[in-house]
């Protein structure tokens, strides 16, 4: 083997470890494999403020139907609120405002007062970080949506029940218990009954926020795994911090730092060749 | 933010520019020990291989650990991917340079067929693709590395006009058939090592944009 110490004559080193790259040449691409999808999702010269302070600047981004997207960044970056905007969850929150821009859903501004909030929650359903089963069974908490809206046909609800389980790849481990506590069951468990509560409702999109990050290997690759047969049906957003996640799941991803919109592209570039330095730092793990 | 396994990449790219100048350094002796027709200098070369042999495995050796424990994505992914496949073709070019040594101590045992004059020129032009194919690697320069892709039909055209002369020597005396086969063959290293500097050119643009230009035969007339 190479005696390391020999190494003292060899040329000098970029200590960035990055190789500097030069722009002067550019090869013209090959054609991309990808298949062209629909916007379903059009945000526009997006500001929003918590209070006074202002979260997001400037956000254009054009999210693409029955696809996953994934945000990504550092802590307080925007990325979760920039979820919550798709499906108005921040009205929640006092003093929070959209001073300019828009978000779009099939070419209707979310903003306007005509949208009622409930509504557009039926259609963007939301997944988040700590698992919320309500303290009821499995059965009731997957129609629970359906109760809100005052169905009551047993064998709809049996069929809802059953194919929002199957759609969750939770069916085969509850089925025989479908009527005790939902609170029983593990972490993963619980998380894929959360999003089949979620697509019980048939929404469009379905948000996710951190939605692995209280779950062990196994249980991620289960969610992993369901949120790559889920996109056959839905529009996913995935908000994660974990890069290979981002990497694993997602077909684009959205990088933000300090509430702007760095770069969006297809995942396979963001993670084989960001053309933002600060995204290349980020999905190195060099800062953030 | 510099990361504690930061220097785990810059031993990987020192190792990468060290085989690089190995390779060129083999190349120039293996030249040297022919034209001048210095046995000890070619039994040097020849022993010298080891070093190149080694650094490959040690190349790899370190371009899966990373890729095995630091999950390396973007420049970092690209950089081991193309540090493992340049060191394979560095260390070709170091087998070709033994097999230019192995021809340089049997030739050295006869008179000279010809000045050296093609052979080389051949080497020079190799040589300096390969040192152009690793200053892109240290600088990202990209325009070079295409310069170094499209200066491989300089050294084939070469190594053509070598073997029509050489086979009218073989044709008008038979006897300088061992001496003019030696020649071709080594010709041929040659122009091997070519290939391998254009693999490396080619690797480089790939390292820098994340464009693989291999087999795009529009991109190499310029």
């Amino acid at each position: 083997m190479v005696n390391v110490s020999s190494l003292s004559n060899a040329a000098p080193m970029d200590t960035s470890s990055a190789t500097p790259v030069s722009r002067a040449f550019k090869v013209p691409a090959r054609a991309t494999d990808g298949e062209k999808a629909d916007t379903l999702i059009e945000i526009e010269n997006f500001d929003f403020y918590y209070g006074a302070k202002q979260a997001l600047f400037d956000i254009n981004l054009k999210l693409d139907d029955k696809r996953v997207t994934a945000f990504i960044g550092p802590s307080g970056c925007g990325k979760s609120t920039l979820l919550r905007c798709l499906n108005r969850m921040n009205d929640l929150i006092d003093g929070t405002s959209v001073k300019r821009g828009s978000v779009k859903i099939r070419n209707i501004d979310i903003n306007t007062r005509d949208v009622d909030p409930i509504e557009l929650r039926k259609r963007v359903g939301m997944v988040f970080q700590k698992s919320n089963p309500f303290p009821k069974s499995i059965y009731e908490n997957v129609i629970y949506g359906l109760r809100i809206q005052g169905e009551t046909n047993k064998a709809k609800l049996d069929e809802v029940v059953e194919k929002s389980l199957r759609g969750a790849a939770l069916w085969d481990e509850v089925k025989d218990r479908l009527h005790e506590s939902g609170l029983g069951l593990s972490g993963g468990q619980q998380q894929r009954l959360c999003i089949a509560r979620t697509i019980a409702v048939s929404p469009e999109i379905i948000l996710m926020d951190e939605p692995c990050s209280a779950l062990d290997p196994i249980a991620t690759a289960k969610v992993e795994e369901l949120i790559h047969e889920l996109k056959k049906e839905f529009t996913i957003i995935i908000v994660t911090h974990s890069m290979q996640q981002a990497a694993r799941c997602s077909d684009k991803t959205a990088f933000f730092y300090m509430g702007k919109l760095i770069e969006y592209a297809d995942t396979r570039m963001i993670f084989m060749n960001p053309s933002n330095p600060q995204t290349e730092a980020y999905v190195s793990g060099r800062f953030g | 933010m510099k990361r504690f396994f930061d220097s785990e990449l810059e031993i990987f790219r020192s190792h990468l520019m060290l085989m690089g100048e190995t390779a060129i350094r083999q190349v120039r002796d293996a030249l040297k020990a022919l034209v001048d027709g210095d046995v000890a200098l070619a039994d040097r070369v020849i022993a010298a291989d080891d070093e190149l042999d080694n650094l490959e495995m040690s190349i790899d050796d370190e371009a899966i650990r990373y890729m095995n424990l630091r999950a390396p994505v973007a420049t970092e992914l690209r950089l081991v991917i193309v540090g493992m496949k340049a060191s394979h073709d560095l260390e070709r070019v170091g087998d070709e340079c033994t097999t230019i040594a192995k021809r340089a101590v049997r030739l050295a045992a006869e008179p000279p067929l010809k000045p050296y004059v093609d052979i080389p020129r051949m080497a020079n032009i190799a040589i300096e693709m390969l040192r152009d194919a690793l200053d892109c690697f240290l600088h990202g320069d990209t325009d070079k590395a295409l310069a170094v892709v499209r200066r491989d039909a300089e050294v084939d055209l070469i190594n053509k006009q070598l073997y029509r002369e050489l086979s009218s020597f073989m044709i008008e005396n038979p006897a300088t058939t061992t001496r003019a086969l030696e020649l071709m063959f080594i010709s041929k290293s040659l122009e091997r090592i070519a290939d391998h500097a254009c693999n490396i050119a080619e690797e480089m643009v790939f390292l820098a944009q994340a464009t693989d230009i291999r087999h795009r035969e529009e991109l190499k007339k310029g």
